[in-house]
């Protein structure tokens, strides 16, 4: 077995010994939140969901800046891959927000700014999917899209700063302000690297993938001149 | 457990679109691969020529 292949496998039984992990920890070692019980639980997927999503629009920005000034395949490729699970992630983000909302909040959704900047970010990153895709010949797709992926990266910082510039629905962000102690403190931590590792593990696999198919494009390009 | 319903449709909907995501990458790689095989039996193809 080769040293990726080895790796490969490493990450994806830390990533499936950190998920049972951080299931047991949610399920039987955190304890029932006292104002809205068991619904809270929520909270412990939906943050290292919603985390796994920023730092994935934080490596597409990354990537699409290193692209556009070295215009090398990989970073685009990372850009590209990194911004699909972002994209994952963020749909995630909008499906368990309302899922805990409708029993706290009596509604599904409300236009305040935190969820409408989410919805915008999801908006935005769709947009660098569908440019790369549409944009016809490979390379201006490519460019376009590290365009769109620099310039969205605005959105992020101000998704995380609104519950603290207006007033929101949405609670705000208690985990730095010491609002969250001991085993409420340790279960997130756990779930935290445990969708990390999963955020690694997806995008190595989807970067590879899209290196591929990037190699076979060019190949048969190659072949028709 | 008032509620539970909803927390299990949470974690359901975050665990199916994970291997949803898997599934997805992994049609991709079987793609990819027929793809490859086929350029490799053309160039083939074309050596013998």
């Amino acid at each position: 077995m080769n040293r990726k292949k080895l790796r490969d496998r490493l990450l994806l039984a830390l990533t499936f010994a950190l998920m049972m992990a951080a299931l047991a920890t949610v399920f039987l070692y955190a304890p029932t939140e006292k104002h809205t019980g068991v619904i809270q639980r929520i909270f412990y997927f939906h943050v290292p969901v919603a985390w796994v999503a920023f730092l994935a629009y934080f490596i597409t920005f990354i990537g699409s800046i290193l692209y556009l000034s070295k215009r090398k395949a990989r970073w685009d490729a990372l850009a590209a891959a990194s911004a699909e699970v972002g994209v994952l992630f963020t749909t995630l983000v909008l499906i368990t927000g309302p899922i805990w909302a409708r029993p706290v909040w009596g509604i599904w959704w409300t236009w305040d700014a935190r969820l409408t900047t989410s919805l915008v970010l999801w908006l935005i990153y769709i947009a660098y999917l569908l440019v790369r895709r549409f944009a016809g010949e490979p390379g201006r797709g490519a460019r376009l899209a590290a365009v769109v992926g620099i310039a969205g990266f605005i959105d992020v910082p101000l998704v995380f700063i609104t519950v603290n510039l207006w007033r929101t629905q949405h609670p705000t962000t208690i985990i730095f302000e010491g609002g969250l102690t001991g085993s409420m403190l340790v279960t997130l931590l756990v779930c935290l690297v445990a969708f990390t590792l999963l955020y690694i593990l997806l995008v190595r696999q989807a970067t590879g993938l899209k290196m591929l198919e990037t190699e076979i494009k060019n190949i048969k390009r190659m072949r028709e001149e | 457990m008032e509620n539970l319903g909803y927390l299990l449709a949470a974690f359901a909907v975050i665990w199916a679109a994970v291997f949803g995501y898997v599934l997805f990458m992994q049609r991709k790689q079987h793609r990819l691969e027929r793809e490859i095989d086929l350029l490799r039996e053309s160039l083939d193809k074309s050596r013998e020529k």
